[in-house]
């Protein structure tokens, strides 16, 4: 199959909208949403290939490589189901705003870029496309146009843009030591002359870049302002699949497959993913703002993500990939649940909300379904993942991280059921205006990921340390330089 | 010596987008530190007495590649300007709007999302 057609194909479009869909927005909402159907279906079909392109036909060392290997084909069916379904509830969520036309461009830039980022094999290839993506997001983020969404885009396009200066000056560090920018030649010359300290640097300012664009607490201050003000279907892919695919991805294979794993930088990860769990966490369970709590709980996720990440091990790293994919699924739920809340009754404030499960029995009862993931309770998809974590951290021996890691997920139950007793269950609160019950796109929408949470803990059927889907993409992470 | 002078720029760049309160003066150190950073860029792919990489016809492939600088990083660095540029161009659109909505340049007042 072509792999470049998953980056050429939303390309196209995005561009097109503008141009074609001038009339009623159903064009635009037909054209996007079958695009994000076809790349959910391109995705699905390059399971199990493993293949190497060559753009323009130029060799490997002087040309730029796209790669498809099993953990790319993860994050790809990952990236475009959830951006289906975002597609498909912006159908009748994006009706308050205006620009139907250019938001499903921004939206596709958006794909493009993230799917481009995954099969990148040349790190300023990588570079690029991730600009792509996240210009889209600073203009998705600002689309509201209001006071909140302009001074939450503002800071997170500042950030966002020091974040890629310094995955810039890394690049440049790369360059200047390897003589190359392909991925697989950059891993060769450096398994021949070791780690010099200018790639120690560049090491640093790509921990650096990379843990600013996945949200790691140090470099958080952006996500709890920017996610909860872009629109419900931005904000399910910005939590859901952006910070993964050009943070968290980049980093793994940078750090695994490029660089060489060693336990200086793992035990920063791991350190990194501890006090993003924590601060994530403690921080999200004061929040009245639903979306802005949802925002924090990204941040403590992410730093479970990045612990298995740290730990070097098989199992950990399997942990890791299968939380990555878990998480997308259900934290997208919960903003697209966040996104009807505010569809209905028109605030996100849970002082304010009540009662809703009576009024939108289909945003409660998927509601509930992502909270008990979240929350890791059995069988459930979030239980299989955080256990494979917390039992790989004990394996590792580090059985203060393990104990943290329980701590905080009883933390995650805590504010979960914050969210659930306050928005859904409980009397209703005196509004003024009754709930609208939440249009059947959005509706369809949820469902679809709802049933993707329970499909997902099916994964474990072929034994807990190589579950059906993550075994071969942790393999392709831990076989440690590129051997194609 | 030009190395260090190098990250100077960039640091400067930083040191105003962290200190500065006027949005406006935050998205010129932005500029200032991408400024740095394609310097780094093209430096690195220098060649003390290089020639200019354009390739004449006549010369021979290796007694070209011996005497030029490096192009690939001068590629590089245009892409990054014009990434730049579309950077730029989004955030003194949200420049504008900001004060179309807040009615000030500082970033002091802008703090309606807290907590």
């Amino acid at each position: 199959m072509l792999i470049p057609l998953f980056i050429a194909i939303p390309l196209a479009v995005a561009f097109l909208l503008p141009l074609v869909a001038r009339g009623r927005p159903i064009v635009s909402d037909c054209l996007a949403n079958a695009t994000m159907a076809s790349l959910t279906i391109m995705a699905f079909a390059s399971v199990g290939e493993v293949t190497l392109y060559h753009m323009g036909a130029w060799p490997t060392p002087i040309g730029i490589d796209l790669r498809l290997d099993p953990l790319a084909s993860l994050l790809l069916i990952t990236v475009n189901v959830v951006g289906l379904a975002a597609g498909i509830y912006s159908v009748d969520y994006m009706r308050q705003y205006r620009d139907k036309r250019r938001y499903y461009s921004l939206f596709l830039f958006l794909v493009a870029g993230m799917n481009g980022v995954i099969l990148a094999g040349d790190l300023f290839n990588l570079y690029v496309l991730m600009e792509i993506a996240a210009v889209a997001s600073y203009a998705l983020v600002a689309f509201g146009c209001q006071h909140e969404e302009l001074e939450a885009s503002f800071k997170y396009a500042i950030l966002g843009t020091l974040a890629s200066s310094f995955i810039l000056i890394g690049v440049a560090l790369v360059y200047g030591v390897t003589g190359t920018l392909n991925m697989t030649h950059i891993a060769s010359r450096m398994s021949d002359s070791g780690m010099d300290p200018s790639l120690l640097f560049a090491t640093a300012l790509f921990l650096c870049g990379f843990s600013m664009k996945a949200a790691l607490v140090p470099f958080h201050a952006w996500l709890p302002d920017a996610h909860p003000s872009a629109p419900a279907p931005v904000s399910a892919m910005l939590s859901g699949v952006l910070i993964k695919a050009i943070g968290i991805y980049v980093m793994a294979r940078l750090i695994y497959n490029v660089f060489g794993a060693d336990q200086g930088v793992l035990g920063l990860l791991r350190w990194l993913g501890v006090i993003s769990m924590v601060v994530g966490g403690l921080l999200a369970t004061g929040q009245w703002d639903m979306k802005r709590l949802f925002a924090y709980s990204s941040i403590s996720q992410v730093g479970y993500i990045v612990l298995g990440l740290g730990l070097g091990t098989p199992l950990g790293v399997v942990g890791a990939l299968y939380h990555l994919v878990n998480h997308s699924i259900f934290k997208s739920l919960l903003f697209l649940n966040a996104g009807a809340v505010e569809y209905a009754t028109g605030n996100r404030d849970l002082k304010r909300l009540g009662g809703l499960n009576r009024v939108m029995p289909v945003t409660g009862a998927t509601s509930l379904v992502a909270s008990m993931s979240i929350a890791g309770i059995p069988p459930l998809n979030g239980f299989w993942s955080k256990l494979i974590i917390v039992v790989a951290c004990v394996q590792s021996g580090f059985y203060g991280l393990a104990a943290v890691a329980v701590a905080v997920s009883i933390v995650t139950l805590g504010y979960q059921l914050k969210v659930q007793r306050y928005a859904f269950f409980g009397a209703g609160s005196p509004v003024s205006t009754p709930p609208r019950v939440e249009p059947r796109l959005m509706a369809t929408a949820m469902v679809v990921l709802a049933i993707g949470c329970m499909a997902l803990s099916v994964l474990v059927i072929s034994g807990l340390d190589d579950p059906i889907l993550i075994g071969p993409a942790a393999h392709a992470l831990l076989g440690g330089v590129f051997a194609l | 010596m030009i190395y260090p002078l190098c990250f100077l720029l960039i640091l400067v760049g930083l040191y105003g987008v962290v200190a500065n309160r006027n949005t406006v003066k935050i998205v010129i150190s932005l500029l200032i530190m991408q400024h740095g950073v394609h310097l780094l860029l093209i430096l690195i792919g220098y060649r003390t007495e290089g020639t200019p990489p354009i390739m004449d016809p006549g010369t021979p492939p290796t007694v070209f590649s011996g005497a030029a600088v490096d192009p690939l990083p001068q590629a590089l660095v245009l892409t990054s300007i014009v990434i730049g540029l579309g950077v730029l161009a989004l955030l003194v659109a949200l420049c504008v709007r900001l004060y179309e909505r807040y009615g000030t340049f500082d970033v002091g007042e802008m703090t309606r999302l807290r907590g």
